[in-house]
């Protein structure tokens, strides 16, 4: 019997928070599916067995792989494994998680395996014996649904496109060995750390945001401090990041990253459809700008007029006060 | 030293339709942003090591702008696969193609965008890099030739990880790389004698009847128009008064 794969990522040793909504996303498809298609989570790495375990609370009994990929890129070794497990037991469904080593892998997967593949996704559902796939475009202006010609294919979902939910009962680990096909040689020789990490800005559940309005690198702090306060993640639009204030890795937009926060707040940000492409999707947008007719306005809940180095600064101080219960 | 890029004409950011059949327009096109960048690097290299770039592209007639302001920004001469078979090309199909036309060529690199933002995939160049048996280097802030190979730093959530692999390779590239030039009137000038060369599917030994839409491995059901946001609420007045009434309004939302 063929079936439904989440193939997941770790990060130091624990699956990734999109992991687990994939795992938890297989689950729902192999339920709607019924019997024809069996959900398995996919753990490949090392220190896969470890965090299968975790995996496995969100239901689909779990494959894990160990690997000897020291010396090259996490991609490279996962793509290779995840290739030669497909070919062996060939899965209908291939559902990877859209961030850059799952898009690497994803390609590569495509080009060895010769599946289809649908990309983008930030909905899936099930009928008529295949992934029904929504997908958000153009801006935010348009969604389109989207299926496989035949039965099988792969499917590259965004973060957040389900809610992670531990099953109630929980599924096997199984360790397995395979013969990784062979890439070409990449050899990773170093690793350079520059900053902590923080809160990266696909899982994050609060984003809050800074654009030009926000000044200088020194402004930015301010952004910086009211995510801190809401436990949340910094993003910046890429005029900030073209100015150095903070690393492309908190862009958020057409040429950055795409996220799905449950809240995000834009300081100083104008809304330029190039921003807003990258964050259109989140679920309460609270603007807060001096310019009340800014564009951000057209896609915010809420719009805060007023002067950012103001409000932000009250904004981090009641917040504060709320959660030590002093408000 | 020659360096190929990859380059998409996409239908101009916030200017995107999507016909009755599920097509996206074939003018008003645009060159992809994130291809840009590779194409910058590509010619900055070239600049200061010797060589040539050239640009690959399939896509329909209406791509002939973005590769001529590719061309005036620096390219010594494109390649458009060009063939009205392939409209309605799925992702597969696009990487059979483009992979039978980098076969055609001979290079030291082949640099590819992040994604385009008309599909927002970005799994074309890794596929790409493993139908041409090419070493993948992906993610790239910085490109650094070296003696007989490439070197490249690749963006990770901390930091980056230097990554080196001989040449040929695939080395797909970020915006980090640096602002794309404007072209200059007289790159504008030159680029209008530039050779574009046209391979139709034949050229590339595909058979037109076995691509396009209705031989597509994905298939469009539908498209609408997503759930607006009910209109906001706009606060303004005392700034004591607005956030402790944006206090109220995330607390009313669970969101903190």
């Amino acid at each position: 019997m063929a079936g439904i794969w989440a193939v997941g990522e770790v990060a130091d040793g624990q699956p990734t928070r999109l992991t687990l909504e994939l795992a938890t996303l297989a689950r729902q498809l192999s339920e709607a599916a019924g019997t024809s298609a069996e959900a398995r989570s996919v753990v490949i790495g090392g220190g896969a067995a470890t965090a299968g375990a975790e995996v496995a609370r969100y239901g689909p009994d779990v494959l894990a792989v160990g690997t000897a990929g020291e010396g090259r890129p996490a991609a490279a070794t996962l793509a290779g494994h995840l290739a030669a497990l497909v070919r062996e037991r060939s899965p209908d469904i291939v559902l990877l998680g859209a961030t850059p080593d799952g898009k690497d892998v994803a390609g590569a997967l495509m080009a060895l395996s010769d599946l289809p593949i649908l990309v983008n996704t930030a909905g899936v559902s099930w009928s008529d014996g295949r992934p029904t796939v929504e997908m958000s475009t153009f801006g935010g202006r348009l969604v389109t649904s989207s299926t496989f010609s035949g039965t099988r294919g792969i499917v590259l979902v965004r973060p957040a496109t389900v809610t992670a939910e531990a099953a109630a009962t929980p599924g096997s680990v199984e360790t397995v060995e395979v013969a990784a096909q062979e890439l070409p040689e990449v050899r990773l020789t170093e690793r350079v750390e520059e900053t902590g990490a923080g809160v990266s800005i696909e899982e994050a559940r609060t984003i809050v945001g800074g654009g030009r309005g926000v000044g200088s690198p020194h402004g930015f702090r301010l952004i910086e401090e009211l995510a801190e306060a809401l436990g949340g993640a910094v993003g910046a639009t890429r005029a900030v990041v073209d100015a150095g204030w903070i690393g492309y890795g908190q862009q958020i937009g057409q040429t950055g990253k795409v996220v799905k926060p449950s809240l995000y707040i834009a300081c100083g940000i104008s809304g330029a459809i190039q921003h807003k492409v990258g964050v259109q999707t989140a679920g309460t947008i609270v603007a807060i700008n001096k310019d009340p007719d800014a564009p951000i306005a057209e896609f915010a809940d809420l719009v805060v007029i007023g002067d950012l180095f103001e409000l932000v600064p009250k904004l981090t101080e009641a917040v504060r006060a709320r959660k030590t219960g002093t408000a | 030293m020659h360096i190929v890029v990859l380059l998409k004409a996409v239908p101009i950011v916030g200017n995107e339709r999507l016909d009755d059949g599920y097509r996206t327009q074939r003018t008003q096109l645009e060159a992809n942003g994130n291809d840009e960048y590779v194409l910058e690097k590509a010619l900055k290299l070239t600049e200061s090591a010797g060589g040539e770039v050239s640009l690959l592209t399939m896509g329909p007639a209406g791509a002939a702008d973005a590769l001529r302001k590719a061309l005036a920004m620096g390219a010594t001469r494109a390649y458009h696969v060009l063939d009205d078979a392939l409209a309605g090309a799925c992702l597969r199909q696009t990487i059979d193609v483009l992979t039978a036309a980098a076969k055609k060529l001979e290079f030291d690199l082949l640099f590819c965008g992040a994604d385009t933002s008309d599909g927002q995939g970005g799994v074309v160049a890794s596929a790409l890099a493993v139908r041409l048996g090419l070493p993948y280097l992906s993610y790239a802030s910085e490109i650094e030739p070296t003696d007989g190979g490439v070197r490249v730093h690749r963006l990770s959530p901390t930091g980056y990880d230097v990554l080196e692999a001989s040449t040929p390779a695939l080395v797909m590239g970020t915006q980090v790389l640096g602002e794309p030039r404007y072209p200059s009137l007289r790159g504008i000038m030159q680029a209008r004698s530039k050779e574009v060369i046209t391979w139709s599917l034949a050229d590339l030994g595909i058979d037109p009847a076995t691509v396009g839409g209705a031989n597509a491995t994905t298939r469009v059901l539908g498209k609408e128009a997503p759930p607006q946001r009910s209109g906001a609420t706009v606060l303004k007045g005392a700034p004591e008064e607005v956030v402790a009434q944006t206090v109220d309004f995330l607390a009313q939302r669970r969101l903190i």
